[in-house]
Order: C-alpha cells, then structure tokens, then sequence
C-alpha cells in the first residue's frame, strides 16, 4: 500500500486510507514520510479523514515521522481527526504533542506562520 | 475461570501479519453480538495490541511459537484470553508512556490502550504454559442477554 500524497504551497499533504496499524499500514505512512523528506519537504499535513483504524503501531509511527520532520527544522501536522483517532490520541496525551487542524485552508495557513 | 458459550478459538504463529488475521477473524464473531461500534472499536484495538505484545515480546517474534485466543462469555461480561509460549512478562517494567520523557517513544503504549479500553485486565505466567493476558468487559447487550435468560430460567 503506498500513501497518496500531494503538494500545496510547499506543504506535502499525506492522505492515508484505511487502517493505520501493525504490518499493514504502519509501514506505509513511514515509507511516505521519509520520501517526502527525502525530497526536502519538511512542511508535512497528514490528513487522516479517511483512517478507519490506528493502533498502538500506528500512533508509534506518527509519533516518529513528528519526530524526524521536526529534528529537520520542518513541522508536521494533523488534519481531519475522526472520532476513534482523536480518541487514542486523548488517551495517549499525544493531542498536547500534534497540532490538529479541521481545515485544509487554516492548515495551509498555518505553515506559512 | 471456566468460559460459557465459547465463540472463538483462533492459534497463530508468531507472525506479525497475524495481528490483522486474528482481527478479521474475530470481527466477524463479534458482529454476531450486534455490539456499538464503539466497544467494537475498543475491543478489536484491545485484541490487536494483546497479540501484538504476545508475538513481539511474549514470543520474542519466534514464529514456531504460538499465539491462542479464546473469546468467550463469562457472567454477563466479554471474556478474552490471549496466550503466548513466552518466558513472561512484568508489566511493572513498561516505562508509562504518559511521562514527559516517554511522550515521544516510539513503542509502548499498547497497554495503555488495553486497559483504557477493557474494564479489567490480569497477566499470569505459567512456566509450561507462557503468559495469559485475561481481559474483561462487560458489555450491556450480553448483560441484558444474561438477564432474559436467568428470567426463562425462573
């Protein structure tokens, strides 16, 4: 599975599908992740409107793609939480960790600051 | 503790692409049981993170060893059993993955999540026999259940 991507005013913006879990699609948003830094972008948005699931695996591999980008001077965020990720991301505290936006136009945006 | 009207019985080996398979497999016995999606959510979450450990730290990724779940009804609550072939497991050792310092680590928040999501859960460890992870949860479907038929009973 490879994670659709595409670009806006400098800003790769990550849109997985599905699951977001051990061995299935943990591996995929790392791969994307590291492309895109790889080509120098270090604005990432990944949008996660249409994630059904995330594990613990999944969460360990958002946790680590922030990491990465901002170690890079870059910043990565989220956009579009549903219900069961804002969820995890409650419990884990990690909603002190991202910044989460509801629109794409404010995220944008919010790069640019 | 005995189980009552056992639903599923699944042993995998120690493969990490068995997280999903258990998953699937117990989906489709969970939806028999016409749960929210929410405790659904919670106990597939629950489910994958239990193996996930199971194989990863239980079995130390040895794919001759291997991994049973039962899932079951006990006294009006959804009983899981996750078993490994492991050497045991302290769960006082996992570092909280809530402290400052932990916030940004990788791994281990997988418990975290099962005891959120579960009302209860208890690790023993058997020298012949590994570790079973027990989780409980009691659910208002198989409790309205239990209740109709103590009634047909009396």
């Amino acid at each position: 599975m490879k994670i659709p991507a595409r670009h806006r005013a400098g800003i790769t913006i990550l849109e997985p599908k599905g699951k977001i879990t051990i061995g299935v699609g943990d591996v995929a948003l790392r791969e994307a992740v590291h492309e895109a830094l790889e080509a120098g972008s270090t604005k990432i948005l990944v949008n996660l409107k249409d994630v059904s699931t995330i594990d613990s695996s999944g969460i360990g591999e958002l946790v680590s793609a922030y990491t990465s980008v901002t170690n890079r001077g870059g910043a990565l965020r989220l956009l579009h939480l549903p219900p069961k990720v804002q969820d995890i991301l409650q419990i884990t505290q990690l909603v002190t960790v991202f910044e989460v936006l509801d629109d794409e136009e404010e995220a944008v945006a919010s790069f640019a600051d | 503790m005995m189980m009552s009207e056992l639903k599923v019985h699944v042993e995998v080996e120690s493969r990490l692409e068995n997280v999903e398979l258990v998953h699937i497999a117990i989906e489709s016995s969970l939806a028999e049981l016409e749960l929210s999606d929410d405790d659904a959510h919670q106990i597939g979450i629950s489910i994958r993170e239990a193996v996930a450990n199971a194989i990863k730290h239980g079995n130390q990724g040895d794919a001759s060893k291997l991994v049973r779940v039962e899932l079951g009804i006990d006294d009006g609550d959804l009983l899981i059993r996750v078993q490994d072939q492991g050497v045991g497991f302290d769960e006082n050792g996992v570092p909280n993955p809530l402290e400052p310092e932990n916030l940004l680590r990788r791994n281990g928040r997988g418990l975290l999540l099962m005891k959120q999501y579960m009302d209860q859960i208890e690790y023993t460890f058997q020298p012949e026999n590994g570790t079973v992870l027990e989780m409980r949860k009691g659910l208002a479907v198989l409790r309205s259940n239990s209740a109709k038929q103590e009634e047909e009973r009396q």
